[in-house]
């Protein structure tokens, strides 16, 4: 983890739809390797700015920067994707009518380069690479411990294997950096303990850097290296876990004081 | 080249500079027109509206009570009772409906429940020509058809009155909509089925009621149309030409759809009668497509749709 | 007991994805194949390949092609008919001005035009979805259907408007026109359609087909993980049209020998979408058996009652036609909305338990 050297860097993101302004001058800097928690009140906009990142809003003034090449104004989602970006989802994105392994494949789509006649055959490069990607998405479905449902129709799946099965998908992109939205949201303490383990597995063996949203602040506190705080759409506070929990400003907005 | 260039880009337009009052005759009846197609489109949007369910079948609904209705009156029904028939009709096959198709596909995507309207057209299809036969019919129920002189225009009586009937529809359904409890309880079943439950809104009732007012106004489309020109088969092909009008309309507007239709009648007679020759003619069993075609490009929902914000 | 998979392990990814993994499976495909291949040409009498096996092999085709678009991209197409005339009007035109072309290459070319015109109509497909979308593939049906019909020279100024396959060989054997044989064009609609069915299975179980899936599922998801919409919204368009087009250059040259414009029109599309619907949508299978249920149904409906000694007129027929395919519909949308496909999937998993419950 190099502290110096920030593989995204937003600055002075403003976004409105209408008349709400979703993010005010909100600027973020991301460093090689880290995690980095966003937390803040429902509505803060948390989700608009990985939203934000992704390419899929545009913000009204502001620049983004990723692997030091700014990004142009109209910039679609798929390019951002090619560029190394992965996401997770609220609401679970899952391709509903295709098993796991299919659904973790398509994670793979930026690495296939056959062309059209060569699937169609069925042989030759189309073929290699279909084994290859399997290859690498079985590494995937291992890390994640899913073997047994890669035939699964995820439409079937429980909540808490929807979740994993989509950082799956996400994972098998191999991207530079990952963007996790409520990654924890709806699951019980033993999943959660999972889940962290695996963002955290994911730092260490693959070294992708992980943007998350998060309310469990006890997940939060225990992995994250920074947190930023958004409220109403303002950064409010930025930090190491230690300095967010004691600074004032947060403890008003969001976290509050335990009662003796 | 020059000479089909010219027919395109200049010579439609001489015509109509100087031959307004025929100009005028061909918008009046283009808007004729395309009242009659709002008829039919006013049935899509009510069930759109409340059910969020595209009837495909609305074309069919259509033949299938103007069939009834001739049916009843070749078998020496008086009209007036042929009527309320014709309408108690419309209203079971409302709650047949609701029974066997909607209740069973309540929670399905709504392209399942379109495909199932697909399937609805065939069986009414099947079912009024197997009831009352194939052949075409004639409907006469009084309207006058003679033309009389406005503006120097020839104007069709029974085209007035289709034009009046439509109105007259058009302004029942936006009170019942707006003022009444029950145009109430519609409108939030539109916009959301599990909350109108939640609140205490009887879907069931819901949908037999809108199903059986689009079955009565597809009686009233049927009627119109069925005495222009006769009841037969080609009723329900109406139904596909109803679509454009809907692109345009949007598909959860009243006037929208009202709108459109005008839009489309002109538009296609206009194009027919001074585009039609350059091109070829027939021009009619395309162009409102085509024209549909080219306005979703610039607005995917239409003119007057509400625009559906994906979120992830 | 007759289906256990117990014991068929994969030892690879390749033999695990496999067209037919399961050893039972590989068997029976391969008896079917070699059915339709050397026994029905030799039991088959000629109204039965004439009337029923050729168009239901055609429109097999057709069903993959639409089922590829529909069930498995998920833009939904009411089209079929005009590109399938698009098809046909470009293997008469092209066979027509170059006569010494082989007429295999030349129904391969006609699925290429189609696609052109497929792509053409397929780009309003960005902008606009579901429904709408089925407009603007109502606007290709209406328009192409016209454009055949107003423009002289597709139908090479035919006072009648008709157009007629001409009589080609392929090795020396007739395959259109009036001299070749029902079951010389039976054998060849069958390589066309088991051809073209292999290569839509590698195709869907290629990344092709997963992003078709993924576009089909949720579009703006498969956007953020890299899925460029329109190129592949466009290459299900493309390949559909290519696959609806060589259907109808088939159906010109092997099964009606003339057609007009009538032959493709609106109905044949529904004729379609019911077939990739009851057959199963997102199912090679399915378009299949779909087919095969729509050709054979009205055959079974003329003739069985002759079995039990009733006479149905064919008004009636027609009427009782419409009156179960559209129940069908809705029952099977119902029930199974899977279609047959899944109906056989779960009488295969019945099987596989067989002679136990569970």
């Amino acid at each position: 983890m190099d502290p110096h050297e920030p593989i995204l860097q937003a600055e002075d993101i403003n976004l409105s739809f209408g008349a709400v302004q979703a993010l005010t001058g909100v600027s973020v800097e991301v460093y090689r390797g880290e995690i980095l928690a966003i937390i803040g009140p429902n509505g803060a906009g948390k989700t608009s700015l990985l939203n934000v990142i992704n390419g899929v809003y545009r913000p009204q003034s502001g620049r983004i920067v990723f692997l030091g090449r700014e990004r142009k104004r109209n910039m679609r989602p798929y390019e951002v994707a090619r560029q190394g970006v992965a996401r997770t989802f609220q609401n679970v994105a899952l391709f509903k009518g295709m098993t796991t392994l299919d659904n973790i494949m398509t994670g793979r789509n930026l690495h296939i380069r056959s062309g059209f006649i060569s699937q169609a055959i069925y042989w030759g490069r189309a073929l290699r690479e279909e084994e290859a990607q399997r290859t690498r998405v079985e590494r995937v479905i291992d890390f994640l411990e899913i073997e047994a449902i890669r035939k699964t129709p995820v439409g079937q799946l429980p909540y808490g294997l929807q979740k994993r099965v989509e950082l799956g998908r996400a994972l098998a992109a191999e991207p530079q950096l990952l963007l996790l939205d409520e990654p924890m949201a709806g699951m019980n303490v033993e999943e959660k303990e999972d889940m962290s383990r695996f963002i955290l597995d994911i730092q260490d063996e693959f070294g992708i850097t992980c943007v998350l949203i998060e309310h469990d602040m006890g997940v939060v506190m225990d992995i994250s290296d920074r947190i930023v705080v958004l409220d109403y759409g303002l950064k409010i506070a930025e930090g190491t876990p230690d300095r967010v929990r004691t600074n004032q400003d947060v403890i008003d907005a969001y976290l509050g004081v335990a009662h003796d | 080249m020059t000479e089909f260039l010219t027919a395109i880009f200049v010579t439609p337009f001489i015509d109509i500079a100087s031959g307004p009052i025929f100009f005028g005759e061909v918008v009046l009846g283009g808007l004729m027109t395309g009242v009659m197609y709002s008829m039919v489109a006013l049935g899509f949007v009510l069930i759109f509206k409340a059910s969020g369910v595209f009837n495909f079948a609305q074309g069919a609904m259509v033949l299938f009570a103007a069939l009834t209705l001739v049916g009843l009156m070749e078998r020496g029904v008086p009209l007036w009772l042929s009527l309320i028939l014709a309408t108690g009709v419309m209203i079971l096959l409302a709650f047949a409906i609701e029974r066997t198709v909607l209740r069973p596909l309540v929670n399905q995507d709504p392209f399942t429940l379109l495909m199932a309207t697909i399937g609805l057209t065939f069986f009414l299809e099947g079912v009024g020509e197997l009831v009352w036969g194939s052949n075409v019919k004639r409907l006469d129920i009084g309207i006058p058809e003679d033309s009389f002189e406005v503006a120097g225009m020839l104007v069709n009586q029974f085209e007035l009155i289709a034009a009046l009937v439509a109105a007259v529809l058009v302004a029942v359904l936006a009170v019942l909509s707006q003022k009444t409890t029950i145009g109430r309880a519609l409108r939030a079943v539109a916009d959301d089925h599990q909350a109108a439950t939640a609140v205490g809104i009887p879907l069931k009732t819901i949908w037999v009621t809108v199903w059986s007012v689009a079955g009565i106004v597809a009686l009233v489309a049927g009627i119109m149309w069925g005495a222009k020109s006769g009841v037969q088969f080609s009723l329900s092909l109406i139904a596909l030409k109803a679509l454009p009008v809907l692109i345009l309309g949007g598909l959860t507007s009243i006037p929208g759809a009202i709108v459109g239709g005008l839009i489309i009648g002109v538009g296609e007679k206009v194009g027919e009668v001074y585009w039609g020759p350059a091109i070829g003619g027939a021009i009619e069993n395309w162009f409102a497509y085509v024209l549909a075609m080219v306005f979703l490009l610039f607005r995917p929902h239409g003119l007057f749709g509400e625009e559906i914000i994906e979120r992830v | 007991m007759l289906y256990r998979e117990t014991g068929q392990f994969k030892t690879s990814y390749r033999r695990d994805q496999a067209i037919f993994p399961i050893a039972q499976d590989r068997w029976s495909i391969g008896i079917i194949i070699g059915i339709a291949y050397l026994v029905i040409p030799v039991i088959a009498n000629e109204y039965w390949l004439q009337a029923i096996l050729i168009p239901f092999l055609i429109f097999a085709l057709a069903a993959l092609g639409l089922n590829l678009l529909t069930g498995y991209a998920g833009q939904l197409s009411l089209g079929t008919g005009g590109f399938m005339a698009v098809g046909a009007y470009a293997a008469y035109k092209m066979t027509t001005a170059f006569p010494d072309v082989p007429i295999l290459l030349v129904l391969l070319l006609s699925g290429v035009f189609a696609a052109a015109v497929g792509v053409i109509f397929g780009l309003p497909s960005l902008r606009i979805k579901g429904l709408y979308l089925a407009v603007a593939t109502l606007a290709a049906q209406f328009f192409l259907i016209w454009l055949f019909n107003r423009v002289a020279w597709f139908y090479n100024y035919n006072p009648s408007g008709t157009i007629t396959a001409p009589p080609r060989t392929f090795l020396g054997i007739m395959i259109t026109g009036p001299e070749a044989t029902a079951t010389v064009r039976y054998l060849v609609a069958l390589s066309f359609l088991i051809f073209f069915a292999l290569v839509a299975k590698n195709l869907v179980r290629s990344e092709i087909g997963r992003t078709w899936m993924a576009i089909r599922d949720m579009d703006v998801a498969a956007e953020i993980i890299g899925i460029r919409p329109l190129t592949t919204k466009l290459s299900a368009f493309a390949t559909s049209s290519f696959y609806c087009g060589v259907a109808g250059a088939l159906l010109l040259f092997l099964y009606l020998g003339s057609v007009e414009t009538l032959a493709f029109d609106i109905t044949v599309s529904f004729e379609v979408l019911f077939m990739v619907i009851i057959g199963g949508m997102g199912s090679i299978m399915g378009s299949i058996i779909g087919a095969a249920f729509i050709t054979f149904m009205p055959i079974f409906l003329t003739n069985a009652p002759h079995l039990i000694g009733v006479d149905i007129p064919v008004d009636l027929a027609k009427e009782l036609e419409a009156i179960i395919f559209g129940g069908l519909i809705i029952v099977f949308l119902i029930v199974e909305p899977h279609g047959l496909a899944r109906l056989w999937q779960i009488g295969k998993e019945k099987l596989r338990r067989w002679p136990f419950p569970y």
